[in-house]
């Protein structure tokens, strides 16, 4: 069973802003740990610098993948050791198309002969995305180009299911989703085939009544303050944030 | 290009393709290098030109002689006129020597996957022969509708009086100093003409003329598409062409008649020593529709700006311009609606794409003349940046004498975005193929407008010239 391991992460933006404050986490392959918190605690950023965003510069810490040590690498290394990032914010690539740009990244990870053809790869998208309920055929279509915001949060998700990867951070993708929105994508990220650690990033206790963690953290002003199973969640949504901060 | 083709015996290894016919010799002849009266004179002669074509071509070349280099654009000053060969019969262009195309060619060549015959002429080493089958079903289809295909030579001996009715009509031998030149020298390109309400299916490509010097230096096209008809030109080639001549200056006229419709497409991607310096003029007649898909890779300078006549009442014309300079390139490309009649609409979209100090250029003009009323036109530029070294303008001229009419412009620079990059690397994509994807994205609107073979192409090409830029 592999692991991503996260050791006493200190991180600063570009301009020296200081948000990660020795964040230390272990998610093992078949685990979803939920992380929650205020805005600006850093939620996202953990996200992003975890996935090597190069627009933050890690001051201390490590990241690994069981031992290999991910830390210096560029996203593109990181993404075939077997991460995967689920954005909150999709951009969009204008004239990209979204079924050939996932064949090419699904492609990325195999071996000649396992390759997908774009017939045989664009099946496989009709699948998922059922699962999913798309309104239009978004094989069609360009890379979150046009996409209302449910439609991105989905699009992230059916990203999620094809790529397959060992380790998956998803950063608030229950935000602006309306119920059967997000029934869908809770059942899909549940109902993976492979196994795949999660670190489900969230603002709400909502996605939770569907994606029940095995663990929850609680992150204020760049450290985890408190961790603990899915009642800590249930705690929260009763008395909020603030009872953690002054105690 | 995915079409077969048959050359001669090469001293190169791994020919497998079938040899043995002949193409009939013609005299040879080749001008010394240089200029002059007698050079031209000897052109007309040697192609036993009529008399007033031989007086055309003087002209001409004395008009080329007076005029200075345009200083409005990019630095001409390094054209050395007196070094260059102004004709060599197609008969005359020996196949040079296979080992003396630079190395950087051929390796791009194999790398975007040009079969080994074209690749041989694609390198200017080898003449031009396509399957004679192809070529014969297709002329026999033509000319059972009447339409005319050939080479502009061919077209003056054969039916001189439509060729004079409209050689110049458009593109006037003083407008300037490269018309001229074009018009003293010119050899080879095609000559269309489409009759009234004949619709040609498929699109007719310049290498379709067989024995003909597609690539000429100085190729002087002519289409003609009367009343109703429909036709699809496409010259040129995705793949680089390399050539040693150091400058290409076309003539390219095209008449679209009442209610008819012409779409050209070109790709140029001349090898990166040559000036590519091409005049190119539509006219467009009431309801016509008149088309330029202008793909602008390769030269070293390169200045083309298609521009559409609309003449008669309800014209319209589209341009599509794109535009990649490299390292070293100037890409200075753009185009030109003018109109002159009512309820006449244009629209030009050009893209650029600069990367490793290359510099491209939007150079564009709409002019609308007095009661030329209800007319629309909208140009969009977009120009993408890769890198801090390379450079883009944009040059927007518009003059408008009426007052009831409807003119968009709009224009945007842009960077490969980070978030962008970051986005697709997060996939598991290099930068390289991230890059790739993010530039033929924005090209996007404009390839697919291309036929499938160049834009399978063009795609390998960009992403070949990215690992190159990223690497």
């Amino acid at each position: 069973m592999k692991s991503l391991i996260i050791e006493n992460l200190y991180v600063k933006t570009s301009d020296g802003k200081e948000i990660l404050k020795g964040i230390s986490l272990v998610i093992k392959q078949n685990e979803i740990h939920a992380i929650m918190g205020p805005n600006g605690g850093g939620k996202s950023t953990l996200a992003q610098v975890v996935m090597g965003n190069p627009g933050f510069t890690i001051t201390k810490g490590k990241i690994l993948i069981d031992k290999k040590d991910i830390t210096k690498l560029p996203a593109n290394k990181r993404a075939l050791s077997g991460l995967f990032l689920g954005f909150q914010y999709p951009v969009e690539v204008p004239g990209v198309n979204f079924a050939n740009f996932l064949r090419m990244a699904a492609n990325e990870k195999k071996v000649k002969s396992e390759k997908s053809s774009p017939i045989a790869f664009r099946n496989l998208i009709a699948q998922e995305s059922k699962k999913l309920a798309f309104s239009h055929d978004i094989t069609k279509r360009f890379l979150n180009e046009g996409f209302s915001g449910g439609e991105k949060k989905k699009a992230e998700v059916l990203q999620l299911a094809l790529l397959k990867p060992d380790f998956a951070i998803l950063d608030e993708p229950d935000s602006g989703l309306d119920v059967d929105a997000l029934k869908y994508i809770s059942k899909t990220i549940t109902g993976l085939t492979f196994p795949v650690g999660i670190l489900l990033i969230t603002h709400y206790q909502r996605i939770l009544h569907f994606i029940k963690p095995d663990f929850v953290h609680i992150l204020i002003d760049g450290k985890i303050v408190k961790s603990g199973n899915h009642l800590l969640a249930k705690q929260i949504e009763k008395s909020g944030y603030e009872t953690l901060t002054n105690g | 290009m995915k079409h077969s083709l048959m050359v001669k015996k090469q001293t190169v290894k791994n020919t497998t393709y079938a040899y043995g016919f002949h193409k009939k010799e013609s005299s040879v002849f080749k001008t010394p290098k240089g200029i002059n009266q007698k050079i031209v004179e000897s052109i007309s002669d040697h192609k036993n030109e009529p008399s007033w074509m031989t007086k055309i071509r003087v002209e001409a070349y004395q008009i080329f002689k007076n005029y200075e280099l345009p200083k409005w654009g990019p630095d001409l000053s390094g054209i050395d006129f007196s070094g260059i060969h102004y004709y060599n019969s197609p008969s005359n262009k020996k196949f040079k020597n296979w080992m003396d195309v630079p190395k950087d060619i051929k390796d791009t060549y194999d790398k975007i996957g040009v079969p080994e015959a074209e690749k041989k002429f694609l390198a200017g080493v080898g003449a031009q022969y396509d399957s004679e089958v192809v070529y014969h079903n297709l002329k026999n289809e033509w000319e059972k509708l009447g339409v005319i295909f050939v080479d502009t030579d061919t077209a003056l001996q054969k039916y001189p009086e439509l060729f004079r009715q409209y050689f110049g009509s458009l593109v006037p031998t003083a407008d300037n100093k490269f018309s001229a030149l074009n018009t003293a020298v010119w050899s080879g390109g095609s000559f269309l003409y489409v009759p009234k309400n004949v619709k040609v299916e498929i699109p007719l490509q310049a290498y379709f003329r067989i024995n003909a010097n597609a690539m000429g230096q100085f190729e002087r096209t002519l289409i003609i598409a009367e009343e109703g008809s429909y036709v699809h030109y496409i010259e040129g080639c995705s793949a680089p062409i390399y050539t040693g001549d150091s400058l290409h200056s076309a003539v390219v006229e095209v008449i679209v008649k009442k209610g008819a419709r012409v779409r050209y497409t070109t790709v140029q991607n001349w090898s990166n020593n040559v000036y590519n310096l091409v005049t190119k003029r539509m006219r467009v007649e009431e309801e016509g529709v008149g088309e330029w898909v202008d793909g602008n890779l390769g030269s070293k300078i390169n200045m083309k700006y298609p521009s559409l006549i609309l003449a008669g009442k309800g014209a319209r014309g589209e341009l599509l311009s794109l535009a990649y300079a490299g390292r070293g390139q100037h890409q200075d490309a753009g185009g030109k609606a003018i109109h002159l009649a009512p309820y006449t609409t244009s629209t030009i979209t050009s893209k650029s794409v600069s990367v490793g100090g290359g510099r491209s250029s939007y150079r564009g003009m709409v002019k609308i003349a007095n009661g030329a009323k209800g007319v629309k036109s909208f140009v969009r530029c977009d120009a993408l940046l890769l890198d801090e070294l390379s450079r883009s303008d944009t040059y927007p001229v518009n003059i408008v004498e009426e007052q009831d009419v409807t003119l968009g412009h709009e224009a945007s620079v842009s960077k490969i975005g980070e978030q962008q990059l970051f986005y697709l690397m997060s996939r598991g994509l290099s930068e390289t193929q991230a890059t790739s994807l993010i530039v033929n994205g924005f090209i996007e609107p404009i390839v697919k407008e291309l036929p499938l073979e160049y834009a399978v192409e063009l795609n390998r090409l960009i992403n070949l010239s990215m690992e190159n830029a990223i690497a």
